[in-house]
């Protein structure tokens, strides 16, 4: 059994069982978070490269055989998003420490923070979908509460219509996991792909069909795409700024992740009707959340709505479902992930030296504050795609790969959102650091603000990195995409050892 | 049997979604836990229901004879219920107190968040 399996989970489970020992002391809470986040980075980092070595890597809990037990897994793009778990986490850890208030560190922000990445890991490591869903709803509670600790208006109103909206996503997910239960009578993912691929039910070959929308949408809702998003931009600038960096890099991806997974893994029986759907959800979820962005206002009400518009690529190339479209749905994801995440550290840094999130109060952080200005820019000029940053490599491919599959209207769709996400970027940057200083503004005494920008600095510096080795990352997507595109290796890592 | 249950299905679905519908925190979440009963039971029926016969193998027996009642779903059913118990006991503290500091329990008086 492969130990680097289990300790993304265990790591975080251990760490925010010791927080919670330590409630009256949070000088140790802090350490021993930290610690805990560099040991998850350390083992993820040591679990991709050993299933980039040695091909997919799976687990039995409890040695109980594949279709019986719970399975653990790791494939390419499952340890990949594990490492971005461990990335981010690590950034977000750091920048809490500076910006999380006494009063929620006192209350359990750092356990729940560790039980949180605890979950993410769960579920993108779990080969079982039960679960899948027992991981879900790990994340989701420990999310529910970060997102309502310290009971703000807004935040309270926020937490509601995404705990109600997540709620009822659960809810379908449920139901179309026993509908499925019911069909093929088993729930090991690797095990379901060979019943439903070899023996399809004959009854009637449109309840999988169903059953696969079922998924859709309860995926939909938890990936915020194009009916489903309005949880999102009412809930995700009402809690600390940490905690919405956090949410905005890897919750909505657990939702793409799952979608991903049950669409090149176990839906495969009618690609022409689902994938297709899938199309057409990426395009609308790319134009609706780039409007939205181009209509707000505020720092993070702006990002937001262009988390939702990003959605969409990483959709599309799902839907388009060649090897290079995975590929570039497993760079973008990757990509998106570091720089949403680094742009909501700066909008904590705007909100905190200009003492307002909105736009038109804020202004002339250029000039106080270059380096914070250059740092805003990487990531979101790398959002927009501009060479030679990462999220160029990461359009250019699902771009090709809509124009060998001869979507050229998705295509042409790709780009203009890519420009009006320039328009939405360039709004950012002018309101907020480029125009002089609103006058009313009293000064305020010089806030240090270094400390905010080392995590800063290494998620900006990463997106650096994956767009100067854009060669080798991408050679590492493209077996990412050819696993998920041949789903018999997985299901063969799964079930070695049972006839 | 199946046929009965199907229709309490249907029906605590369709009394679940008309509660979730409707502009009053406690009726949104009275509607969750009624979806979150409709599901267990969905779960419970689509498994097939079968009577008389537990999944035991005989003295005399090695392996167990077909028809007999598949335990699984009811393991997965007490793992839902207790998430839904635990989420469910969340969101009621949640509402409660969203009541507290938003002094209304009217969803449609909650749009200051919204975009």
């Amino acid at each position: 059994m492969n130990v680097l399996l289990i300790l993304p989970i265990i790591i975080p489970m251990f760490t925010g069982i010791l927080t919670l020992f330590f409630r009256y002391s949070l000088r140790t809470q802090r350490l021993v978070s930290l610690i805990g986040t560099g040991a998850l980075l350390g083992s993820s980092i040591a679990l991709v490269l050993d299933v980039h070595r040695n091909a997919i890597q799976a687990a039995q809990m409890g040695n109980w055989p594949a279709p019986y037990g719970i399975t653990l897994v790791a494939d390419l793009f499952g340890a990949v998003m594990v490492l971005l778990a461990g990335i981010v986490g690590m950034a977000v850890a750091v920048y809490s420490l500076v910006s999380i208030d006494r009063q929620r560190e006192q209350f359990g922000y750092h356990p729940l923070y560790h039980f949180l990445l605890m979950g993410v890991c769960g579920a993108f490591l779990t080969g079982d979908l039960f679960n899948l869903y027992v991981w879900f709803e790990v994340m989701l509670m420990a999310s529910f509460v970060l997102m309502a600790l310290g009971g703000e208006r807004g935040q309270m109103e926020g937490a509601i219509k995404y705990v109600a909206l997540n709620l009822v996503s659960s809810a379908m997910f449920l139901s179309a996991l026993g509908l499925l239960y019911g069909m093929a009578g088993t729930l090991n993912m690797a095990d379901l792909a060979q019943k439903l691929s070899v023996n399809p039910p004959s009854q009637s070959p449109g309840l999988v069909t169903t059953v696969a929308m079922l998924f859709m949408i309860a995926f939909g809702i938890k990936a915020a795409v194009f009916p489903l998003f309005f949880w999102l931009p009412a809930s995700y600038h009402t809690p600390p700024v940490a905690v919405s960096a956090l949410f905005a890099g890897l919750l909505t991806k657990v939702g793409v992740y799952a979608l991903i997974r049950v669409f090149t893994l176990i839906f495969l029986q009618d690609i022409g009707y689902t994938h297709s759907l899938l199309l057409v959800v990426a395009a609308l979820t790319m134009i609706s959340g780039v409007l939205g962005a181009a209509a707000q206002n505020e720092f993070r009400r702006v990002l937001s709505f262009l988390i939702i518009s990003h959605i969409g690529y990483m959709i599309m190339g799902l839907g388009l479902f060649t090897p290079l479209a995975l590929a570039g749905a497993v760079f973008y994801t990757a990509h998106h992930i570091i720089a949403k995440t680094n742009l909501f550290l700066v909008s904590g840094v705007v909100e905190r030296l200009g003492g307002t999130p909105e736009l038109k109060k804020l202004g002339g952080l250029y000039r106080a504050q270059p380096a914070l200005g250059l740092l805003f820019l990487i990531p979101a000029m790398s959002l927009v795609g501009l060479p030679p940053l990462s999220g160029f490599v990461a359009k250019l491919s699902l771009v090709r790969a809509g124009l060998e599959t001869g979507q050229y209207i998705l295509v042409a769709i790709a780009l203009g959102v890519s420009i009006l996400t320039l328009f939405s970027m360039l709004k950012l940057w002018t309101e907020a650091f480029w125009k002089p200083a609103p006058e009313s503004d009293t000064k305020k005494p010089g806030i240090n603000i270094r400390a905010w920008l080392f995590p800063i600095a290494f998620l900006a510096a990463t997106t650096v990195l994956i767009g100067l080795g854009a060669g080798p990352m991408f050679r590492f997507a493209l077996q990412a995409g050819d696993q998920l595109m041949n789903p018999s290796i997985y299901i063969q890592a799964v079930m070695r050892g049972v006839p | 049997m199946e046929i009965i249950l199907a229709f309490v299905i249907g029906a605590l679905f369709a009394a679940g979604i008309y509660m979730l519908l409707r502009r009053s925190l406690l009726k949104l979440l009275i509607g969750l836990s009624l979806m979150s009963h409709a599901t267990n039971l969905l779960i419970f029926t689509v498994a097939r229901l079968t009577r008389g016969a537990p999944p035991v193998i005989g003295m005399t027996e090695s392996v167990l004879e077909p028809p007999f009642a598949d335990p699984m779903p009811q393991a997965l059913i007490l793992t839902a219920i207790v998430i839904s118990f635990g989420v469910t006991a969340f969101a009621l503290s949640l509402a409660f107190r969203a009541y507290r500091s938003l002094g209304t329990d009217d969803l449609d008086q909650m749009q200051s968040t919204d975009a």
